[in-house]
């Protein structure tokens, strides 16, 4: 099989801004993922009623529906009630929606490894419930919830292909489309996959790397 | 010892759904005072010393703490448990943090009092018991014994008027529990009002000025400690008593 190195030449640029397309989604979208994530983990630690449930009720939508759909809705379902997103927008919307409730249940199980005696003993130090969770139970929990939270990155992250969808021009729609115009699609796919495990590679290495640092710190007695 | 009544318990009654585990406990622990409650297990001892501690809420009845109510809820009952220190039967030292950091970490938080001051004063104690060079090690590194040590440390720097201990020493190796006891004894040597849950029978004789016995959710003996080892007044103290007695059944049975 002999490879169109010319062809690779030339549409590399494609790429690379499809990359930077895709790495800015996926951030945006890991970020605010986190924040929700956060959010509602601590709604539900802390068993806030009502909100509580309203927050189950999001963490099963977002977890039993497709991305894709998620997407379209956003995207072709929104604008028939009057709200207008860019596609980019809808991208890290959708993200955040589906990333949310996976990073809330991670921090969620991190919470809730914290044994009571610890926030007992805490309390026993006069220490209110804002210090006991900065203090005690946020760093323990910490410890428990990153492996989570690195799968979810990662899963995150390759779920962004989804966004071509959407015409969001990522690194699947580029792929796609210049598969459709110059049908070189050998090169157009070892090209998509390269470009996916030079982003992805180095965060999973990173990911490996802080999960055994906490596990060396074996903060278990 | 003085007479001056520091925590005074009053009609204190404490449900779990429809079981009451207590049922009405009056007591008076005066400054300086070492009170050991015995009894036997399930008989609320522990429950007792949570509810002094705001650990558990009161179904009925009031603590007082130097003549003032503490109510189970709000600034008051973090203002208390800074007067009260606890330690538990599993040590419950943060595993996340060094030995040091244990300590200082809630008279610098809490207290808001200066780091510099804190670390002289674990300084001092952590040398009384032997531990010094461990300041930079995490639990994890130490021993049962010597984290209950730091634990006494840790909540004796918070500087207490009131020290509670439930069962320290019984997640213990046997060869642990002495160097626990010793510091124990020491605190009551430097007038520290004490109130301790135990099953360390001698311990208990040794160290306290009042036995205290729980059965059924009531205080059935409170007497000086030499009088309820040898002549109890009830006889469900005296069951108690013959069940840690096992030289004696043997040689009556033979």
């Amino acid at each position: 099989m002999g490879l169109n190195f010319d062809f690779i030449v030339k549409y590399l640029p494609w790429y690379v801004d499809a990359a930077i397309l895709t790495v800015r989604v996926a951030f945006l979208g890991i970020l605010f993922s986190l924040v929700v994530g956060i959010i509602c983990s601590a709604v539900q630690y802390y068993h806030i009623p009502v909100i509580r449930t309203i927050v189950s009720v999001y963490i099963e939508i977002s977890r039993n529906t497709p991305l894709l759909v998620q997407l379209f809705f956003l995207y072709f379902g929104l604008p028939k009630i009057g709200i207008l997103l860019s596609a980019e927008t809808c991208a890290v919307v959708g993200l955040t929606f589906l990333g949310g409730s996976y990073m809330s249940e991670s921090i969620r199980s991190g919470l809730e490894s914290v044994e009571k005696s610890q926030i007992e003993s805490a309390a026993s130090l006069g220490m209110g419930k804002v210090l006991t969770m900065k203090e005690v139970i946020f760093p323990q929990a910490l410890a428990v919830s990153v492996p989570g939270i690195c799968a979810n990155v990662i899963f995150l992250i390759k779920e962004t292909s989804v966004v071509s969808g959407i015409a969001l021009a990522d690194l699947m729609y580029v792929a796609n489309d210049l598969i459709g115009l110059y049908y070189e699609t050998d090169e157009t796919l070892i090209m998509l996959v390269l470009f996916y495990l030079i982003i992805l590679l180095p965060i999973s290495a990173f990911a490996s790397f802080i999960e055994r640092r906490l596990r060396y710190a074996g903060f278990g007695n | 010892m003085e007479e001056r009544i520091q925590l005074k318990v009053k009609g204190l009654v404490k449900r779990f759904g429809s079981e009451t585990v207590l049922d009405g406990i009056d007591l008076d622990v005066h400054k300086g005072e070492v009170v050991v409650v015995l009894g036997p297990s399930g008989c609320g001892k522990s429950t007792l010393l949570r509810c002094m501690n705001g650990l558990e809420s009161l179904s009925e009845g009031n603590i007082f703490l130097d003549g003032e109510e503490v109510s189970s809820s709000g600034k008051k009952i973090t203002m208390l448990r800074q007067k009260i220190g606890m330690v538990f039967q599993s040590y419950d030292l943060f595993p996340h943090k060094n030995i040091m950091d244990n300590i200082t970490l809630a008279p610098v938080k809490v207290q808001k009092r200066p780091k510099k001051d804190v670390e002289s004063q674990a300084e001092k104690l952590l040398k009384r018991v032997g531990l010094w060079e461990k300041r930079k090690s995490y639990p994890r590194e130490l021993s049962g014994g010597q984290k209950q040590r730091v634990a006494i440390i840790r909540a004796l720097c918070m500087n207490p008027e009131v020290m509670l201990f439930d069962e320290v020493t019984a997640a213990l190796d046997p060869e642990m529990v002495r160097e626990v006891l010793d510091v124990m004894l020491e605190l009551a040597d430097g007038g520290m009002t004490m109130v301790i849950v135990t099953h360390e029978m001698q311990f208990a004789r040794a160290i306290a000025d009042r036995v205290i016995f729980l059965d059924g959710g009531n205080i059935v003996e409170d007497l000086p400690p030499e009088e309820f080892f040898t002549a109890p007044k009830t006889q469900r103290a005296k069951d108690f008593l013959q069940t840690f007695a096992y030289e004696k059944r043997r040689t009556d049975t033979n």
